[in-house]
C-alpha cells in the first residue's frame, strides 16, 4: 500500500537527519554581523584551515547571550559590552576576547530635513532629529544596536517619545525596511546599511563620531556549567580568530569600496 | 527576479537543499500528525464520553496557538538547560518536525473530526443495524472518508510548509543544516532582498501545489475518478 | 414474538405505545397508519435501533432476536461512499468474507431484486428507486430470518413494485418473517397475511389481512381506509 511507503519513507528521512557530522560547532552571532556578509568570507576559510564547520545562529544580542547561557551554542560573537560583562559575571562564559569593531551610521532622508548631518557629534545629530520631531525608527528589540541607540539618547539628554519615534521591535533588516517605507531616520551598523537592498530615498546623514564604534567580542560558553560544549573546537576557533590571516581577511573586507570592520584583537 | 528564475531553472544546489529540507520536515510532520490526528478525530466523532466536549474545546483552542509560542515551548523542552536537553535535538530538523507536529495535529484532528462526524451521521443506522464492531465502524469510516481525511492532512501540510515562527526558534535557520524555504524568506526579507524573498515564496507555493496535485493524482489513479 | 407494554419516549413525549401485541408464525405483516403514527419507530424498536423506554420484546425463537439474523431496509436508503456492488457486499465483508466472494454474491442479489445498472458506479448516482433496490439487496445478503422493510416501494414505478412484491413473496415462502410498513393500500391488500394498524403511537387494530380490508373494526381504521384525514 502506498500509505505504508510514505510513512516508512518519512521515518527513514527523519532518522538520517539526526546523524551528526564530525567537526561541527554552533556559534550565536548578531543579525548585523551575519548581514554584513563577512561570515560568508570567513567561514569557508575557517573550514579549510581548521576543519571546523561553524554553524551560525543568527539572532539578536539578547537571544544570542540567552542561547549561550542555556548551553545551546558553544560560543557567542556579539557587540554589547555591558551585557557581555554581566553575562560573564553570571558564570555563563569563560572570557571575552575583543576581535574587531565596525561603526554605526545615522541613515535618513537624503534631503536631511532635520539637518542632523550638520551636527558636530552623534548626540547633536539625535538632538536635531528630536527637535524637528522627524520620524525615527528604533529597533526596539533589546539588541546590541538598540542598547547603543538608547545610550546615545541618554547622552544627548533626550527622552525619545512621541509620534515621531517608532520602536518596531524587529531585526536590523526589518527596521531598515520600515525606515525606507516611512522615509524616516534610523541608526544602523554600516555593514547592514551597505548590504541593504531596499534603500529607497535614504542615505547616510551622519557618521564618524568615535562613540559610534561598535566592538565585537568572542565569548566561549563555560564548560563547567555546560560540560557538553566543544571546548576544543571553541579554542581552535579563537586561535584562528587571533591569527594574522583572520586580521588580513577582516581588514580587507569591503562593500562598495568601503572597509567595514577594523581588526583590533590583542590591542 | 531574473536572478531568482535562474536559480530555479539551474537547480541551484543551495535552493535544492533548502527546498528538499522544507519538504522533508513538513511531510514528516504531516505524516506523524496524521497518524495521531486522523484516528483521534474519528474517535472523537464516534464515541460519546464525558470529557469529549472538553477535548474538542482544547483542540480548537490549540489551533489558535501562535507558532512562536509552540516554538518557545519546544525550545524550552529541548534546550540544553531543559528536561530533554541531553538528547541534543535542538537546532536539528527533528526538533523542527516536533514543533510542526504540535502545531498541525490539532488542525488535522479537528478537520477529520468534522468530516467523520458527518459520515457517521449518515452511516450510523446502517452500521448499528449490521452489528459492526467498534473497530469495524472506525475502519469503515476512515476508509470511506479517506478523501476528506486527505484534505485534513493537506490542510495540516499547508500550515506546516508555510510556517516560520516555530521552526525559526527550534531550527535556528542554520545554513546547510536547518534552513528551509520559510526561514530563508525571512532572512532575505531582513536583508531587504525582496526579489529573492519573493522568488523563494513562489518556489514555496509551487511546491505546495505540486504536493497537492501529486496526492490527488495518487488517490485518483487508485480508485478511478468516480467520487 | 410478543410485545408487552412496549413504549418509546423521546424528549418527554411518548411517541409509541404503551403497546401489546403478539406476532406468531410466519408470513408477512403490514404496518399501516398515517404519517407520524409510529410505524418507523416500532420497526426500529423491534430491530433494536430504538431504545425502548418501558416494556419488553420477547422473541419466541432466540435465534430471531440476534441482530445478525435480521435485515432492515430503511425508509431513506443509507448510501455508502462506495460502488453499488461494494455497498451491497458490505454486510458480508463485515463477516470476514473475501471481497471477491462477497462481490460475487452481491451481483447475484442485485440481479434478484432487478437492479440492472452498472454496478461499478458510485451508489449516489443511482435513481431513487434504484437506491431502494440496492438497500433491499444489501438487507438480503445475510439471508435474514426476519426482514424489516420501512416503505421499501415508496419511490418505485409500477413494474418495479411488482418485481419487489414477487421477491418478497418468494422470500416469505423461503421461511423469512417479514414486517413491512407501507402507505400503498393496494400493495397492503396484495401482500398482507396480517395487518397492524397504528394511530398516534397506539396499536389500534390488529387483524388478518383480508378481514382488515373487508371489515375494519375501529373508527380510525375505517376513516383511514376511506382516505379521510385522521386527527
Ligand atoms: N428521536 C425522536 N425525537 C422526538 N420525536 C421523534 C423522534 N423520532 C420520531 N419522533 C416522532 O415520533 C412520531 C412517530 O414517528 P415515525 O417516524 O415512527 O412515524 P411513521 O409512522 O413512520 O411516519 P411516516 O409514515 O411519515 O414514515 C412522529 O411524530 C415523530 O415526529
Ligand atoms: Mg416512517
Amino acid at each position: 500500500m502506498t500509505f505504508k511507503t510514505v510513512v516508512l519513507g518519512a521515518v527513514a528521512a527523519l532518522m538520517t537527519s539526526t546523524a551528526a557530522m564530525a567537526e561541527e560547532m554552533k556559534m550565536a552571532v548578531t543579525t548585523s554581523f551575519a548581514n554584513s556578509g563577512l561570515a560568508d568570507v570567513l567561514l569557508p576559510e575557517i573550514k579549510e584551515d581548521t576543519g571546523i564547520e561553524v554553524q551560525l545562529l543568527i539572532v539578536g544580542t539578547g537571544q544570542a547571550l540567552a542561547l549561550g547561557a542555556a548551553g545551546d551554542v558553544d560560543a557567542v560573537l556579539v557587540h554589547s559590552k555591558a551585557a557581555e560583562e554581566k553575562w560573564l559575571a553570571a558564570g555563563n562564559g569563560t572570557h571575552r576576547t575583543e576581535i574587531m569593531y565596525n561603526d554605526f551610521v545615522f541613515v535618513g532622508p537624503q534631503a536631511d530635513p532635520a539637518e542632523a548631518g550638520a551636527a558636530e557629534a552623534a548626540t547633536g545629530a539625535l538632538q536635531a532629529i528630536a527637535g524637528a520631531e522627524a520620524p525615527f525608527v528604533s529597533r526596539g528589540d533589546d539588541s546590541g544596536t538598540h542598547k547603543m541607540e538608547l545610550r546615545l539618547w541618554k547622552a544627548a539628554d533626550v527622552t525619545p517619545e512621541g509620534d515621531w519615534y517608532k520602536a518596531v521591535g524587529q531585526g536590523m533588516g526589518a527596521a531598515l525596511n520600515t525606515a525606507s517605507g516611512m522615509n524616516a531616520y534610523i541608526m544602523s551598523d554600516r555593514a547592514s546599511w551597505l548590504k541593504f537592498a531596499n534603500k529607497g530615498d535614504l542615505g547616510i546623514v551622519f557618521e564618524g563620531d568615535p562613540v559610534l564604534f561598535n566592538q565585537y567580542a568572542y565569548l566561549p560558553v563555560n564548560p563547567e556549567k555546560h560540560p557538553h560544549v566543544k571546548t576544543d573546537l571553541v579554542n581552535q576557533l579563537e586561535a584562528w580568530l587571533l591569527s594574522d590571516e583572520a586580521a588580513e581577511l577582516i581588514n580587507a573586507y569591503t562593500i562598495e569600496g568601503q572597509q567595514l570592520f577594523v581588526y583590533n584583537a590583542g590591542e | 527576479m531574473w536572478q531568482a528564475a535562474r536559480l530555479v531553472a539551474t537547480f541551484d544546489p543551495d535552493l535544492v537543499e533548502i527546498t528538499a529540507l522544507s519538504l522533508r520536515v513538513s511531510l514528516g510532520a504531516t505524516v506523524i500528525a496524521s497518524l495521531i490526528g486522523l484516528p483521534l478525530g474519528a474517535w472523537l466523532a464516534v464515541n460519546r464520553f464525558p470529557a469529549r466536549r472538553f477535548v474538542i474545546a482544547i483542540l480548537n483552542a490549540l489551533m489558535g496557538l501562535p507558532p512562536v509560542v509552540v516554538g518557545l515551548m519546544v525550545y524550552m523542552l529541548f534546550s540544553r538547560s531543559g528536561p530533554f536537553g541531553v538528547l541534543g535535538l535542538l537546532f536539528t530538523p527533528t526538533a523542527m518536525v516536533i514543533a510542526q507536529v504540535i502545531i498541525i495535529t490539532p488542525i488535522i484532528a479537528s478537520v477529520a473530526h468534522q468530516a467523520i462526524r458527518e459520515l457517521w451521521a449518515d452511516y450510523h443506522d446502517l452500521l448499528i443495524s449490521l452489528q459492526a464492531t467498534r473497530l469495524q465502524r472506525i475502519k469503515t469510516l476512515l476508509w470511506d472518508g479517506r478523501r476528506a481525511l486527505m484534505t485534513a492532512s493537506l490542510a495540516g501540510f499547508g500550515r506546516a510548509i508555510g510556517e516560520v515562527g516555530a521552526i525559526m526558534i527550534v531550527g535556528g535557520n542554520i545554513d546547510h543544516a536547518t534552513r528551509v524555504l520559510t526561514t530563508a524568506i525571512a532572512l532575505e526579507t531582513g536583508k531587504g532582498e525582496f526579489d529573492m524573498a519573493l522568488a523563494l515564496g513562489f518556489v514555496l507555493i509551487g511546491l505546495a501545489i505540486l504536493v497537492n496535485l501529486g496526492l490527488h493524482f495518487i488517490s485518483r489513479t487508485e480508485r478511478g475518478a468516480r467520487w | 414474538m410478543t410485545l408487552t407494554g412496549v413504549s418509546v419516549r423521546r424528549r418527554g413525549r411518548s411517541i409509541l405505545g404503551p403497546l401489546d401485541a403478539s406476532l406468531n408464525g410466519g408470513g408477512l405483516s403490514i404496518l399501516m397508519g398515517p404519517n407520524g403514527a409510529g410505524k418507523t419507530t416500532l420497526l426500529r424498536a423491534l430491530h433494536g435501533l430504538e431504545r425502548v423506554s418501558t416494556g419488553d420484546i420477547h422473541w419466541t425463537d432466540p435465534k430471531d432476536a440476534e441482530g445478525r439474523n435480521q435485515g432492515f431496509v430503511f425508509q431513506t436508503p443509507v448510501l455508502m461512499r462506495r460502488s453499488v456492488l461494494d455497498c451491497i457486499a458490505y454486510p458480508l465483508q463485515l463477516d470476514g468474507v473475501k471481497r471477491a466472494e462477497a462481490r460475487e454474491q452481491a451481483r447475484a442479489r442485485a440481479n434478484e431484486v432487478g437492479l440492472n445498472v452498472n454496478l461499478d458506479q458510485a451508489v449516489m448516482f443511482l435513481s431513487g428507486g434504484e437506491k431502494q433496490k440496492m438497500a433491499l439487496a444489501r438487507a438480503l445478503m445475510r439471508r435474514p430470518r426476519i426482514l424489516f422493510l420501512d416503505e421499501p416501494c415508496a419511490n418505485l414505478d409500477g413494474r418495479s413494485v411488482k418485481e419487489i412484491e414477487e421477491i418478497l413473496l418468494r422470500i416469505k415462502d423461503g421461511g423469512t418473517r417479514i414486517l413491512m410498513s407501507t402507505h400503498d393500500l393496494g400493495q397492503a391488500r396484495r401482500l398482507a397475511d396480517s395487518v397492524l394498524f397504528l394511530h398516534a403511537g397506539k396499536l389500534v387494530e390488529q387483524a388478518i389481512g383480508d378481514d382488515f380490508f373487508r371489515a375494519p373494526q375501529t373508527a380510525e381504521a375505517k376513516a383511514y381506509l376511506k382516505g379521510e384525514i385522521l386527527l
